[in-house]
């Protein structure tokens, strides 16, 4: 078999130490290629990490809060702010990646994550209308949780197994007396981006 | 003789995806389940011409398979890679590893 000139296909040379450089090289496209389309998330792991620090530092101003009220307005300014770090990193590492993200895992992610969010915000408005803001903390940590297992459905491991956490503590704050509401909103919104944001950083290209 | 002890290592290398693109396309769908045209060529960072020139090449050799339908009124086509097209890729990997192997080797 004439493998010298295969592999010099489409490559001027077919020395056998650049075959062995070439056939090293087609194996390093090849688990790139896997990587980008396959284990690629367009979450950032560190723009997670900021949405944490955002989700502890939330909790230490909704703790000194002085009515339900402010502490409604604490996390919805917090929900907003996260929600811009998240979208602002997930652009810059999908371009970074050379990924296509609305085309792309993305677009996929937006299409799972969005629906149970927007029936979370409804959500909020009636329950805050209502006066009913004990309610609040779990409705969020379990329709966030909710969010991030659809959206994650189609990214790595760790996206999904992130949001049944979310979902877990969501379970615990409707059954936990509401003054620990706060607390697990800093366990969830804090701790877990904090704790998963480092591990999709690490395991999944920043 | 290096390179002939090299030729008497490996197998026989499948010149359907030794190609940069259709190597591309074939390790992408490896990894999902099926991708659409736009979504692979942004990946692979090529023209719509060459993809398709490849893609149908993949195709007819049954490495891929293609559906088309319509989102709305654009037109989609999605592209999953076949059990022969999985089977000719794990065979290339084996190849470029016996490659390296017998070149370290002589």
């Amino acid at each position: 078999m004439p493998l010298p000139a295969e592999l010099g296909q489409n490559r001027p040379t077919a020395h056998p130490r650049s075959l062995n450089a070439h056939a090293i090289d087609d194996l390093r496209y090849i688990r790139e290629t896997m990587e980008r389309a396959g284990s690629f998330t367009a979450v950032s792991g560190w723009g997670q990490v900021v949405v944490g620090v955002i989700g502890f530092a939330a909790a230490l101003l909704a703790l000194g809060s002085s009515s339900a009220e402010s502490f409604v307005r604490t996390w919805i300014a917090a929900a907003v702010a996260s929600a811009a770090v998240a979208g602002l990193s997930m652009v810059l590492k999908a371009r970074r990646a050379g990924v296509p993200l609305l085309s792309g895992p993305g677009r996929k992610f937006a299409l799972g994550f969005v629906p149970p969010l927007a029936a979370g915000a409804l959500l909020t408005a009636a329950l805050y209308r209502a006066g009913l803001m004990a309610w609040l903390p779990p409705i969020w940590l379990l329709l966030f949780g909710a969010s991030v297992v659809a959206g994650g459905a189609f990214s790595v491991r760790a996206v999904p197994v992130m949001g049944f956490c979310f979902m877990l503590l969501g379970a615990c704050a409707l059954v936990a007396p509401p003054a620990w509401g706060n607390c697990l909103m800093a366990a969830g919104f804090g701790g877990l981006h904090l704790v998963f944001g480092v591990i999709i950083a690490v395991k999944h290209g920043g | 003789m290096r390179g002939r002890r090299a030729e008497g290592a490996v197998p026989e290398l499948d010149r359907l995806i030794h190609e940069r693109v259709r190597l591309g396309i074939v390790s992408a769908l490896a990894v999902s389940e099926s991708m659409t045209f736009n979504d692979l060529k942004q990946l692979l960072k090529t023209t719509d011409g060459n993809l398709s020139v490849h893609a149908r090449k993949l195709e007819d050799a049954d490495y891929i398979a293609c559906s088309k339908s319509f989102e709305g009124r654009l037109p989609r086509t999605e592209y999953r890679l076949t059990p022969a097209g999985r089977r000719a890729l794990e065979r290339y990997l084996d190849h470029m590893e016996a490659l390296i192997r017998a070149m370290r080797e002589g």
